[in-house]
């Protein structure tokens, strides 16, 4: 997994955006096993107390579950994968609009041309 | 018992014939955290460094280590990697992994040979005939293959290329034993922001700032190399008149 990194934000929160993206997009399958934080940490390159944290976000907000035995797993939870995934969209929409408006497109031309693109791509 | 923090200074002082090195540092340093002691050179950073080694005695004030001053009982328990190498010509790689083994008791040898063979370093091969780089990597090796409560790492990433920069780093944040306190002492904020839970800003022998990582980012929207370029900016001189 590519992490990309800005230095002029805390850390944590950039890793745990990007570790929900990758649950989401199924890099990490549901139920399935969640790489350790040691192994995490290693990957991003950044320390295991700041990988630590991010994963304690993802626990509690229940995708990822730490089970004394089995070790850390993706949830089960459909409804909630659903959920953060509209979330994510939600939020890349929202960027592209407003990147759209400050080059000065207005909402109509944004969605011709989307219509325009989703055409291309069937 | 352990004491609450790995390392305690109050009024610390150290004074070079009359220069003051280090002036009247209060500080704290608490357990299980990644930290970069950082500063300009001749800031203090190493004097510092020193005083927690017991290598040099305060002029004035107090440090403790786990609750003692620097002596037998806290080199039992510091592992320090010197801003230059110390292995005598003669060695060989062995030799120091055998001097290591009976000096510390917490020496992972196991660990130690796996580094080195991961390395391509041979048991047999002088440490005289090694390059600079493969040198600092050999003594980082030695240092973090033991199971310390404090890791004292003097510039471990000046004077080499940046892949074994980044060598270095990973060697060090995947090997630091957990419960421990690691540490670096630096002026490449850039390579090493990433990796660290907290500064300490020194300058002029005065500690200037001591925060976690991520509340100065949260505050400031600056990364760690910019708010030190801030922090220690110098005016350059524009010739003649005053400006």
């Amino acid at each position: 997994m590519g992490w990309e990194l800005d230095d002029s934000r805390p850390i944590w929160p950039q890793l745990k955006e990007q570790l929900m993206r990758s649950i989401v997009a199924g890099k990490y399958p549901m139920g399935g096993n969640f790489p350790t934080v040691r192994e995490l940490a290693e990957e991003a390159g950044v320390n295991r107390n700041t990988m630590q944290r991010a994963l304690s976000e993802l626990e509690n907000e229940g995708l990822v579950i730490t089970n004394r035995t089995v070790g850390r797993t993706v949830t089960t939870d459909e409804r909630l994968i659903a959920q953060m995934k509209e979330h994510i969209a939600k939020e890349i929409v929202d960027r592209f609009m407003e990147e759209m408006a400050v080059i000065g497109y207005p909402a109509e031309d944004v969605m011709k041309m989307i219509q325009e693109k989703g055409v291309e791509h069937k | 018992m352990k004491a609450a923090n790995i390392v305690e200074c109050r009024g610390l002082t150290k004074n070079f014939s009359g220069v003051k090195a280090l002036d009247h540092v209060d500080l704290t340093i608490g357990r299980g955290k990644v930290i970069g002691l950082l500063g300009p050179n001749g800031s203090g950073k190493t004097t510092f460094i020193k005083l927690l080694n017991g290598l040099i005695e305060p002029t004035f004030g107090e440090i403790v280590i786990d609750g003692q001053r620097p002596g037998v009982y806290t080199k039992s328990i510091v592992s320090y990697l010197p801003d230059k190498t110390y292995f005598a010509s003669w060695m060989k790689v062995m030799d120091v992994l055998d001097i290591f083994e009976e000096f510390y008791e917490d020496f992972d040898r196991q660990k130690a040979e796996n580094m080195c063979r991961s390395m391509g370093i041979q048991s047999r091969d002088k440490i005289k005939t090694m390059s600079k780089g493969t040198k600092e990597k050999m003594q980082l090796i030695l240092v973090m293959s033991r199971k310390a409560q404090l890791y004292l790492l003097d510039e471990p990433i000046a004077g080499v290329d940046p892949a074994a920069r980044d060598y270095i780093l990973t060697t060090i944040i995947n090997n630091y034993n957990e419960s421990g306190t690691v540490l670096i002492s630096t002026h490449l904020i850039s390579d090493i922001e990433r990796i660290l839970d907290e500064v300490i800003f020194i300058k002029d022998g005065k500690i200037v700032r001591h925060e976690a990582v991520d509340d100065i980012k949260e505050k400031e929207g600056k990364s760690i190399d910019d708010v030190f370029r801030d922090t220690f900016r110098m005016i350059p001189f524009y010739g003649g008149e005053q400006r």
